[in-house]
């Protein structure tokens, strides 16, 4: 005798599909409701006075110090990578040094955070002398960004159609002409686009500069040069909220909703000009 | 004709440099693998590797120093495996979800919606357990303290799960429509559909995603030092969740700016980050081959 009623394929359907509702809705809920909460937290505290104040807690020390640290981490990797990116795919014949390489990129790309900043101590810090600065944190962060920029790079440089390539060829020009001429032109905006993914990615890092450019100070904190330690708004975000107690609890969440708002605006940038960039550009 | 032939030389030069910066990748994980390697070796002078793997007590300021890895590997080991039990399921549904069921609409604020969840910064997300997630499941769970190993597993399970659902989404998306079709004629339900043909077919790609999600969780580091309370104690049975662990990554982190330079506890944190990198070498490097199956399937 059956006391349930028969599990059809219809009925375990509507479960499933009811359980996959859930699933979607857990993995953006909680986070997106938490980060409402914190900008919420935040809004109280936030204003022009703390974003351009010096004194302990103000932020235009660590908004500063994070500016000067992308920007550096950008111009260092932008030639290196889109080099990488024009050799893949311009210069390379596909074959087993092409896998390693995107092996090694695939890597590159795991390598832990905290590694990074484990060998940019040992690299630029102790063994090139540079100590703790900023010019140590932008080599640092510019290798850790360095391969999503040869990927964002590579993916813009095939996207510009062979036949231009060909037209450029049948008119006499040698490779590099071309690339310099026809092909880099066309791929600039999506490169300009990675980039500033990537100095989004650079702005929120924390662990790689932890011992390579990071401090907090109250006295003297901007950057006179190159070699001198800077504050950055993730490491403050760090700090104040695992270390200095005597910080408003306010200012905590009102940094926190600063550092976000930063990085989710350089990703929305990014997208806008990506969008942007493509209505402009049809092949 | 001497300007043409000093074009040449520069274009020949510029060729060379792009040559090389074409491997720049490959020399610089060879560099990293050899820097952390030349400062690791050195422990060896202050303890053996049998000490180093198997002792139970991390205490590198006591006197003498002991090295022992086992309780801050149990602990990274505990973190990473609770953030998968949460972030694995949750995260394949997700991603079956996006590309098989949800109307368009949906999936017009879905996927740019896990995409933006994968940029907040790690920091970020161990600020939010530090001072509101773990103080309220304290209170919920009747803990004494609010920094605990199953909250680095939460925080980090919302962290991977972006990772895991955008790439088993491009492994399910790439499942021949064929496949589907053939099913639903023969009579299949959607979700049979999806059960036993699309997701056994994204298989590779769906193992890839995973192991991508395993590596981005060992390697985290902001998150887990700010809230599992950073005890070296080895964590003991399913309770060990709900007390405070100390992972690879936050000893890291948390120690190097207290060492000297040179000291025996300086070269156990490189030995540290050297095993760290040789996991994400191990999980990346069949990642990678498990995607190139499915791509080489999808076609």
């Amino acid at each position: 005798m059956r006391v349930l009623p028969r599990v059809t394929p219809r009925i375990s359907q509507a479960i499933a599909f009811a359980l996959l509702w859930m699933a979607a809705l857990m993995v953006i809920l909680p986070v997106t409701a938490l980060l409402v909460v914190m900008f919420v937290k935040g809004r109280g505290s936030l204003s022009w006075s703390l974003v351009t104040s010096t004194e302990a807690g103000g932020l235009l020390a660590p908004i500063v110090g994070t500016t000067a640290l992308v920007t550096l981490t950008a111009v260092i990797v932008a030639p290196v990578g889109v080099a990488a990116a024009i050799y893949l795919s311009e210069y390379a014949r596909a074959g087993r040094l092409v896998r390693l390489i995107r092996l090694a990129i695939v890597n590159l790309a795991g390598v832990p955070s905290v590694v990074y900043g484990l060998f940019g101590l040992a690299l630029f810090v102790m063994l090139l002398h540079f100590g703790r600065c900023l010019l140590a944190g932008a080599c640092t962060m510019a290798l850790l960004v360095l391969p999503l920029v040869i990927t964002a790079a590579e993916e813009a440089l095939r996207q510009v159609p062979r036949r231009l390539r060909e037209a450029s060829f049948a008119l006499g020009a040698t490779r590099w002409q071309t690339v310099r001429r026809v092909v880099l032109p066309n791929a600039l905006p999506g490169i300009i686009t990675g980039l500033i993914l990537s100095v989004g990615r650079a702005a929120g890092e924390t662990a790689p500069i932890l011992f390579t450019a990071a401090f907090y100070s109250l006295t003297d904190p901007f950057p006179k040069s190159l070699f001198d330690p800077i504050e950055v708004l993730s490491y403050r975000l760090f700090v104040i909220a695992t270390e200095v107690p005597r910080i408003e609890e306010g200012e905590k969440w009102a940094t926190a909703a600063v550092l976000v708002a930063l990085v989710l605006g350089l990703n929305a940038l990014a997208v806008i000009a990506r969008a942007r960039l493509r209505r402009a550009r049809r092949w | 004709m001497v300007k043409q032939r000093a074009q040449r030389g520069w274009e020949w030069l510029i060729e060379r440099a792009i040559q090389v910066a074409g491997a720049v990748a490959i020399i610089f994980v060879l560099m990293i693998f050899v820097f952390l390697l030349r400062d690791a070796l050195p422990v060896f002078k202050a303890t053996t590797a049998r000490e180093l793997l198997a002792g139970k007590d991390w205490l590198p300021t006591a006197e003498p120093p002991r090295f022992g890895f086992l309780p801050l590997v149990l602990g990274s080991l505990y973190v990473t495996i609770g953030a998968l039990a949460l972030a694995m399921p949750l995260g394949l549904a997700c991603a079956a979800f996006i590309s098989e069921v949800a109307p368009r609409w949906m999936k017009e604020v879905l996927k740019p919606g896990v995409e933006v969840l994968a940029t907040v910064p790690s920091v970020v997300f161990g600020f939010l357990g530090l001072l509101l997630v773990g103080p309220w499941l304290a209170d919920v769970l009747n803990l004494p303290v609010g920094l605990f190993a199953a909250l680095g597993s939460l925080m980090l399970a919302f962290m991977a799960m972006p990772t895991i659902v955008s790439v088993s989404e491009d492994a399910i998306r790439s499942v021949p429509a064929a496949l589907r079709e053939n099913s639903l004629a023969l009579g299949a339900t959607q979700w049979q559909t999806i059960w036993r043909v699309v997701l056994p077919a994204a298989r590779s790609g769906i193992i890839a995603g995973v192991l991508l999600g395993v590596g981005r969780a060992i390697g985290e580091t902001m998150t887990v030092l700010m809230v599992t309370g950073n005890a070296a104690v080895i964590p003991e049975g399913l309770k060990g969740l709900l007390r405070p662990v100390r992972t690879l990554t936050a000893t890291i982190a948390g120690e190097m700016g207290e060492t000297v330079v040179g000291s025996p506890h300086y070269h156990a944190l490189f030995a540290m980050g050297l095993i760290l990198f040789l996991i994400a070498f191990l999980t990346n490097t069949i990642a990678d081959a498990a995607i190139r199956r499915s791509g080489r399937l999808g076609r």
